[in-house]
């Protein structure tokens, strides 16, 4: 059994060297499928990253008057974060608005005037509301409003809020969301495919040059996985050498595009690489030898039949 | 050793045959050539007994074995008791003379000292000693014939088929490779061969077996080569 098991190994290798024009056309092949692969896992990870920062950047703030108690603006914090769609909620009271609006204003002699003479705050407090998904902030404003009409029907304590003026570009970015996603989704499953069946018809030309001498090892009375062992064990190395020029090559594509879109995206996906290293050579070549193997399986049960 | 009893082999428009009726059976230690005309049936017959081919009707025995009852994952085993050669030599392009005749010991699991042992002597009595580490693609013709029989006798099989062994060399290839299947058959195995060559039969001068539109037409056991 040992025996047979070094005798595997060793047929293997030696056919991997022999045969060296086959072998390296099939570990190309496969090094370009795990690349597009890997891209996939790029733009994915880009992609995500930059929504989470676009949603980040979204919220509804509700504008209170100046004179709304602060204890019913405490109770509909309460209320909001006890939301499931709400991510959080920040309170900013009538003193920091009016901090905010100095600073904002410094070298506006006008505004600074006019704050003068109202010789009093004229801001409101304010509420920052983050949603979970941008689609989620519609269901916050309908629920503030019902709130509203609830508590105080006659005295109004929400003086805005800006949902309504936000709506539209609200709209605009989900549906961007949703089609990139989706439209993501779709072309990654066909590069897939392609890649996958490339692969799979490289690596059966391969054997195909190999089917006579499978007839010529049934002959002499090899059995099947004595015969089998050898090319399965080559679909393997071909799947780890082609993971790691994968791996090699991405490096100085993502130094090359790593500024750019950094400026961009505010995502340095070469720091994604480096950190990422071990595990992106595991998923590939973790891919490549599964493919590797199933496509030098598949194409060697065709020529193992009598 | 062999036995065919009756054995018809239809192709698949169920009319035409290319084995009809053979019944015969060759004794230990003997050497038959078959010999007949291209498609009279000679490979057919030698396929049947490697189990190749399936006969339409009958049977065929290998001493007490029935040949096409042995199971699909016992066959590796069962060929490993007969040595093959072909016209077209069958090597394994990128294996040495060497590892071609080792690759038929490894397949059936010898050990290491016994591959190293056994190689060297079937090359030795085929007389390619001084091109063990040569590819097929840098040998003669004959010298990879030579090298294929050494393979066929290595597992010192019981029997050797060898269909056409001599169809692609020259007079003096020939005569080299009837001379070392005459030595091999003195050793004690059993050969059975096909050809067309009437020198090859005359050289032998034993048992010829005719064939004709896959049927057996004559059985000579001291035979000439009659068409």
């Amino acid at each position: 059994m040992l025996t047979g098991i070094r005798r595997v190994f060793k047929s293997g290798l030696v056919g991997f060297w022999r045969s060296a024009y086959v072998s390296l056309a099939s570990v190309f092949v496969l090094t370009i499928s795990l690349f597009v692969i890997g891209a996939t896992m790029f733009l994915d990870q880009l992609l995500t990253v930059s929504l989470q920062t676009l949603q980040s950047k979204v919220d509804i703030n509700v504008y209170f008057v100046p004179e709304a108690p602060q204890e019913e603006i405490s109770r509909l914090q309460t209320a909001l974060e006890a939301l499931p769609d709400v991510e959080s909620v920040s309170f900013t009271s009538r003193e920091e608005s009016l901090e905010i609006y100095r600073e904002r204003n410094q070298g506006d002699e006008i505004a600074m005037q006019a704050l003068e003479e109202l010789n009093e705050n004229p801001l409101g407090a304010t509420l920052a509301i983050q949603a979970k998904e941008t689609s989620q902030y519609e269901q916050i404003a309908q629920f503030l409003e019902e709130q509203q009409a609830q508590e105080s029907p006659n005295a109004p304590v929400i003086d805005e809020v800006n949902y309504n003026r936000n709506r539209e570009s609200i709209d605009k970015l989900t549906s961007i969301i949703d089609a990139v996603e989706q439209a993501g989704f779709l072309i990654l499953v066909i590069l897939l495919l392609a890649s996958v069946l490339i692969t799979f018809n490289t690596i059966r030309l391969a054997i195909y040059t190999a089917r006579e001498e499978i007839s010529i090892m049934r002959l002499v009375g090899a059995g099947n996985m004595f015969i089998r062992g050898p090319f399965m064990l080559q679909g393997v190395m071909y799947g780890l050498l082609a993971a790691f020029l994968a791996v090699l090559l991405f490096y100085p594509l993502l130094l090359w595009l790593a500024p750019g879109t950094e400026a961009f995206f505010e995502f340095n996906l070469l720091d994604y690489y480096t950190a990422n290293i071990v595990y992106i050579f595991l998923v590939l070549a973790g891919i490549g030898i599964v493919l590797g193997l199933v496509s030098s399986a598949l194409a060697i049960a065709r020529y193992l039949r009598v | 050793m062999i036995y065919f009893d009756n054995v018809s082999k239809l192709y698949s428009d169920g009319r035409s045959a290319a084995l009809q009726e053979v019944t015969f059976q060759v004794a230990p230690n003997e050497f038959v050539s078959i010999v007949g005309h291209s498609g009279a049936g000679k490979t057919t017959l030698l396929k049947m007994i490697i189990a190749e081919d399936q006969p339409s009707h009958g049977k065929v025995f290998f001493e007490s074995l029935d040949v096409h009852q042995i199971p699909r994952a016992k066959l590796p085993h069962y060929r490993r008791k007969i040595g093959t050669v072909f016209q077209d030599f069958k090597l394994l392009p990128n294996k040495t003379a060497y590892e071609n005749v080792a690759f038929a010991m490894e397949a059936n699991g010898r050990s290491d000292e016994e591959i190293a042992e056994n190689v060297p002597q079937a090359l030795a009595l085929v007389d390619l000693e001084d091109k063990v580490w040569h590819f097929p693609h840098e040998l003669s013709g004959g010298e990879k014939q030579r090298v294929a029989i050494a393979r066929a006798i290595v597992n010192q099989p019981d029997i050797i088929i060898a269909d056409e062994p001599t169809g692609n060399l020259d007079p003096i290839a020939t005569y080299e490779i009837v001379q070392i299947l005459r030595k091999i058959n003195e050793l004690g195995t059993t050969v059975i061969m096909t050809t067309h060559n009437k020198g090859v039969i005359d050289e032998i001068d034993r048992r010829v077996i005719t064939m004709d539109n896959g049927k057996i037409v004559r059985d000579d056991t001291k035979g000439k080569y009659v068409l």
